[in-house]
């Protein structure tokens, strides 16, 4: 497509939308001017028209969804013929399927953890330091790039060259440097997983870190100051006073990256696409999804088995919510 | 700023500073690499472009048609290098053998007795009592140091004939749309959610708020399936721009409406009562009070979702055809991924390019950035 009319679709996509809810609460408006009778039956109308649109993307692309990617899981690979528990009992002795089910479980511990940990200790020390700010800037970086971008990055890091060749990957180039044999990193199985998660570590610290210090900003002065006056180390203060302050933000960050990790897909596809036994959950989905034609009863099973993992956080938001509801009434 | 000069501030520095620079390393080897002549890249890190780096080359002296005379002796006189890019010779051989044979301006005597000389900056001198015969000139083998040397044509290769420069503008017809019409329905319904009373308002609610967490898996195979049933239905393309506008916007929809109204219920509820008194519509007053009000919100969450949408990778393969009218930037690089596996000048340039407009934002607008992602961003 050419670059013209590239723009012109762009504007009359957008202007679709704009040109909406102009005119048809212009139309709205005309009618009451003439039958100024009814408020109550203005104002309804004006609701359907405010929450029409978003309410049917969101049944479109949400909720029927959900519901229909449940009952395709119990569904032949054309979604024809109810096919009961099986697709279910193929995954259970698809040795692919429980790789990723061990896969996804090392990625749910170690990225949210070191994620987590790094950013706290980072966040900290930014804080005191007065070239702090340029600092995070730095760690927070990596969160504006793609992962494939990321993929790219850090498979250039890992690259391997034979034993005796010039190495022009970094951690090869170190290794060879300390009087060791270099590695095909991302070919070295079940280790081989961590290389992929320190990309995504790489990536989520920084959104650990600046919410950890938009956080620490609210741990009121004088509860620090009156800690050093009584002598309190600062490792002492880490763990008694800041730690305990920033609890429900630690939960925050722990769960956003949780649901991250869970959907991982863009840095497995693009560095080893489940190779040497760095299988996960998404990229096994989107083989599924086109593999022979693609079997809608299979990738429907892999994606309720990420749902499944992101429902106690869906509940947990849930309870959070209602909470919040009831302290403002 | 206190500066405190004790070991436990040093310390911090210290560690802050090895985070800093690890943190830094891969993206700048990147940027390095990108700019650096192909053929060297692929034989030496980029760490070591940044200083002289010793280079073995083979260039060719002229032929006899150049030669001249002086007091009736032969001279062939010239450089070995076609273009000056700084390079020092270090020491040169006339065989493959040694390719090392002589230092530099060191004579080397060859078996027809004539005299080769090779200087530093690639001037030579071959001297011989005969007169020179072959057409073709000698081979001179050289070791030199060279400078770091950077170009652009990996940049000009890349966007113009791998076709990242196409993929880039797919990438903006993708991510415009896909921010800016999830960002004009939400901003209604979060309106409707804060200040209109209608039945089933809370449910509505918390549906948005289960809608945060849903991963967007869960929706892939039913709409790729609605999309195809409609596209045969109509006889059009199931993969179009639209069709992915719709799907970013669904996909954005819940944390968009969400972060909209968590921003619009802390607007005072007074401004709103005096305009209703007034007789203002609810869609004047969402016009004149409520937008003007939140356009701090909208610049966090369009970065947010823009950025969003253009790193974005499985919609894209899912809802976009893989031909270069339609494939996005993402989708390109894991394209070159595959296919260019081990020419890193396409690879680290093509990376590079994808990430310049995030870039560009984060740099820009940092603060619109953060402020929207501390504000809770949770997306599905």
């Amino acid at each position: 497509m050419s670059f013209f009319s590239l723009i012109s679709t762009v504007i009359v996509g957008v202007l679709f939308f704009i040109i909406y809810f102009g005119f048809s609460n212009f139309i709205l408006d005309l009618v009451c001017k003439f039958k100024s009778n009814s408020v109550a039956l203005e104002n309804s109308v004006r609701a359907i028209i405010f929450i029409a649109p978003a309410f049917l993307v969101l049944f479109m692309f949400i909720l029927y969804p959900v519901f229909e990617t449940v009952r395709l899981s119990f569904y032949d690979k054309f979604g024809r013929e109810f096919v009961g528990w099986n697709n279910y009992l193929w995954a259970l002795n698809d040795p692919n399927f429980r790789r990723s089910i061990l896969n996804n479980l090392g990625w749910l511990l170690i990225v949210p953890t070191l994620s987590t940990f790094f950013g706290l200790v980072i966040a900290n020390l930014t804080d005191k330091i007065w070239w702090g700010t340029i600092a995070k800037s730095i760690i927070f970086m990596p969160m504006a790039i793609s992962f494939v971008g990321a993929g790219v990055i850090w498979k250039f890091i890992y690259d391997y060259r034979g034993t005796g060749d010039q190495q022009i990957g970094l951690l090869n180039a170190i290794v060879v440097s300390l009087g060791m044999e270099p590695q095909a990193w991302l070919t070295i199985s079940i280790w081989n997983n961590l290389f992929l998660m320190a990309i995504m570590i790489w990536i989520q610290t920084g959104l650990a870190l600046v919410i950890f210090s938009a956080a620490l900003r609210g741990i009121p002065n004088e509860t620090l100051e009156a800690a050093r006056i009584d002598g309190a180390s600062e490792f002492r203060i880490f763990w008694s006073i800041i730690i305990p302050f920033l609890e429900r933000t630690i939960l925050v960050i722990w769960t956003i990256i949780t649901i991250l990790v869970l959907k991982v897909f863009d840095i497995i596809y693009a560095m080893t696409n489940g190779e040497w036994q760095t299988e996960v959950l998404a990229n096994l989905m989107y083989d599924w999804m086109f593999r022979g034609g693609g079997d809608s009863g299979r990738g429907s099973v892999l994606a309720f088995c990420i749902m499944i993992g992101v429902i106690p956080i869906l509940v947990w938001n849930l309870y959070r919510h209602r909470q919040e509801q009831k302290n403002e009434i | 700023m206190k500066f405190k000069l004790n070991l436990s501030s040093i310390f911090s520095q210290l560690l802050l500073l090895f985070f800093v620079i690890l943190w830094i390393t891969p993206t700048f080897g990147l940027l390095i690499s990108s700019f650096r002549d192909k053929d060297q890249l692929a034989i030496s890190g980029w760490w070591t472009s940044l200083i002289y780096t010793e280079v073995s080359e083979i260039h060719r002296t002229k032929g006899k048609n150049e030669q001249s005379k002086e007091n009736e002796v032969y001279f062939i006189r010239g450089n070995l290098f076609k273009e000056d890019k700084g390079k020092k010779i270090l020491s040169f051989g006339v065989t493959s053998k040694n390719i090392n044979a002589y230092m530099v301006g060191e004579k080397a005597v060859l078996k027809d007795k004539s005299e080769i000389v090779v200087f530093e900056n690639g001037d030579y001198e071959w001297r011989s009592e005969n007169e020179f015969k072959k057409k073709k000139g000698r081979r001179i083998f050289i070791t030199a140091k060279s400078p770091p040397s950077f170009t652009l044509d990996n940049y000009k290769e890349v966007l113009f004939e791998a076709g990242l420069g196409q993929a880039f503008l797919n990438t903006i017809a993708v991510a415009l749309p896909a921010t800016l019409i999830p960002l004009i329905i939400c901003s209604f319904f979060a309106y409707s959610l804060t200040w209109m009373n209608f039945f089933g308002r809370d449910i509505l609610l918390a549906t948005i708020i289960a809608s945060l967490v849903v991963p967007l898996q869960m929706s892939l195979i039913p709409i790729l399936t609605i999309y195809n049933d409609l596209g045969a239905l109509f006889n059009i393309e199931a993969k179009s721009f639209p069709g992915i506008w719709m799907a970013h916007t669904g996909f954005g929809l819940a944390s968009t409406t969400f972060l909209l109204w968590n921003f619009m219920k802390s607007l005072p509820n007074e401004m709103l009562e005096a305009a209703k008194v007034d007789g203002a519509s609810h869609y004047d007053t969402f016009v004149r009070i409520v937008i003007p009000l939140s356009i701090p919100a909208f610049a966090s969450i369009f970065i947010l979702q823009f950025l969003w949408v253009w790193n974005d990778l499985l919609v894209g393969l899912v809802f976009l055809d893989k031909h270069p009218s339609e494939i996005i930037l993402t989708a390109k690089l894991k394209e070159l991924l595959g296919s260019y596996g081990e020419n890193w000048e396409i690879l680290t340039t093509g990376a590079f390019i994808s990430m310049t407009v995030p870039l560009f934002i984060f740099f820009s607008l940092q603060r619109f950035f953060i402020r929207g992602l501390v504000a809770g961003s949770v997306k599905g």
